[in-house]
């Protein structure tokens, strides 16, 4: 079984965004870049699949400019055999994205196609489910646990609103992953100068037949509204009597 | 211009979110029509028909949507969506799973989790965990939207009497099948809809410290909530999670204990009227947005503010 993840390269998670001066987005200029830490989770799992037996290979795809190369690496550190860019310099939103995975995944017929539940620059929350419509497969979204039964089934725990949830879904199959599926390895040394002898195979819209031209218009970004900072109280006494008395919420 | 709402709940009955998103509907104006899908769901449908606004509810009542499964749910609202200019869902566990997967199916680039609205074709939405907001404008025919719960007041869940309308269910596709189910049991109020909150971080320590929590809450009618450190440490399970990417809340007042505060959980819940900060670390960041913050340790302070509040 071929299993496809998919990576996308995004502001890293500790990194406090400014809102350019302009309105049109945010400064990812000089910004140190990570792969979403969803996606991380992904290929963990995908590479957790192949050591225990179960994938024969795992397929790390990104989409966006060259420098998503550098994500697609990371994953074949981390134990991803060969790597695929989508090589386009258009803003990507996740219709564009669910299409040009569709078409990578019509060529290379994986059974299991991993993405992280939620990219946390647009979070979105689309392109998984997206992908599973649009090639008429199974979905489970928000996976905390992935049991693959042998007679082309898998069962999915899924984290929802009020707990767990477990789904059994025919393969081939979407999941997306929650932050409990696993926790992701730290590539080792050897493995990185490993990983830069894999294959990466380049692609483009116009080579896979899709449009990737964007559907939303983004009018305007801005920064959210400050909170002010309050103030210091000195003990349990003074805080219940403010919230009794001046804020008056309780 | 017709609105369809997709209606959250769990056989019995409506659960709140599903009022927020008819208030979104509400701000982009036109009719609005509701869609109960589910199995032996007509109670649900009955009380569908009495929120404030809505001039139809359509009840789709089948074995399909016993559980709301993403492909034959999403097929349904597929079928519906061309006499529609919008069809919105609350950004809960059941509207993120189901409406991007009919929005593809529509050719449709979904509008996830918007926090307004500024026309019939424009929107507003956080992104960078709420650390940018933009606003988005569609040219799709049909637009897909999900809505942040406590971005909108809700609709009254009384007041109107729509016509109940039945719709032929769209089939079984045969992808999934629904197992089984662990929730969480409290007595406690819905995490995303109590209008008090209480929270814990990694600095909890433990599962069991979290009853200290607990009996807080107990006194103030609150729901419990975690930070993700909280969560990914087992302390709690992962419905208590308040952040970026776990439930978003906007309670009158939001107390922040043991956590430290990264943007993370503050994209959670920076939108409570009131937040309270309990921590011993006086540079944590969750001072920065609280608006009465205790340096402290929890241990005693915790007890010390059940005490206080049983006066």
């Amino acid at each position: 079984m071929k299993v496809l993840v998919a990576v996308k390269r995004v502001v890293d998670f500790n990194v406090k965004v400014r809102v350019k001066a302009d309105g049109t987005g945010v400064e990812t200029a000089n910004v140190k870049m990570s792969m979403n830490p969803f996606d991380e989770i992904g290929v963990e799992e995908a590479v957790r699949l192949k050591e225990g037996g179960k994938a024969t290979e795992v397929i790390a795809v990104s989409l966006g400019p060259t420098q998503c190369q550098e994500t697609i690496r990371t994953a074949l550190a981390m134990g991803a055999d060969r790597g695929i860019h989508v090589q386009t310099d258009v803003e990507l939103q996740p219709l564009a994205v669910a299409k040009l995975l569709k078409a990578v995944v019509d060529k290379e017929q994986p059974q299991l196609c991993i993405l992280g539940k939620q990219a946390i620059d647009d979070d979105a929350n689309q392109t998984g489910q997206m992908l599973s419509a649009l090639l008429g497969w199974s979905q489970a979204t928000f996976a905390s646990k992935l049991v693959i039964n042998g007679d082309g089934t898998a069962n999915v725990t899924r984290e929802v609103d009020g707990g767990l949830e477990t789904i059994q879904v025919k393969m081939p199959l979407v999941i997306t992953t929650d932050l409990r599926l696993n926790e992701p390895r730290y590539a080792s040394l050897p493995n990185i100068m490993k990983a830069k002898k894999k294959p990466i195979e380049q692609v483009t819209p116009e080579a896979l037949g899709v449009d990737p031209a964007p559907r939303l218009k983004t009018l305007k970004v801005v920064e959210p509204p400050k909170r002010k900072a309050g103030v210091k109280v000195k003990s349990v006494a003074e805080l219940v009597d403010k919230l009794r008395n001046e804020a008056k919420v309780i | 211009m017709t609105n369809l709402v997709l209606v959250e709940h769990d056989n019995s009955a409506v659960k709140s979110a599903t009022l927020h998103a008819v208030a979104a509907a509400q701000k982009i104006g036109g009719d609005i029509h509701l869609l109960v899908a589910g199995q032996n769901c007509r109670a649900v449908a009955d009380e569908a028909a009495k929120i404030a606004g809505v001039s139809k509810v359509l009840l789709a009542d089948d074995a399909a949507y016993a559980s709301r499964l993403a492909e034959n749910t999403a097929k349904l609202i597929v079928g519906l969506a061309p006499s529609y200019s919008h069809v919105l869902a609350a950004t809960t566990a059941m509207g993120k799973n189901v409406m991007p997967r009919a929005a593809a199916l529509l050719d449709v680039q979904q509008i996830s989790d918007i926090s307004g609205v500024e026309s019939a074709d424009t929107f507003v939405r956080t992104i960078y965990a709420g650390n940018a907001v933009a606003t988005v404008q569609s040219a799709d025919k049909v637009k897909v939207i999900t809505v942040r719960p406590t971005a909108f007041e809700a609709a009254a869940a009384t007041g109107g009497s729509a016509a109940i309308e039945n719709v032929a269910a769209a089939g079984e596709t045969g992808l999934a099948a629904f197992v089984g189910q662990e929730l969480s049991k409290s007595e406690r109020p819905e995490l995303t809809s109590a209008r008090i909150v209480i929270s814990g971080g990694r600095g909890m320590q433990s599962g069991d410290n979290f009853h200290m929590l607990e009996k807080v809450a107990d006194k103030l009618n609150a729901a419990v909530g975690a930070s993700r450190a909280a969560v990914d440490a087992g302390f709690v399970p992962n419905d208590y999670q308040v952040g970026q990417t776990g439930k978003i809340v906007a309670p009158e007042l939001y107390i922040a204990v043991g956590i430290s505060g990264a943007i993370q959980h503050l994209a959670g819940m920076k939108d409570s009227k009131v937040i309270v900060a309990i921590n011993k670390d006086e540079d944590a960041p969750i001072f920065q947005v609280a608006d009465y913050g205790l340096v402290a340790d929890l241990f005693q302070a915790v007890p010390e503010l059940e005490q206080a509040l049983s006066k």
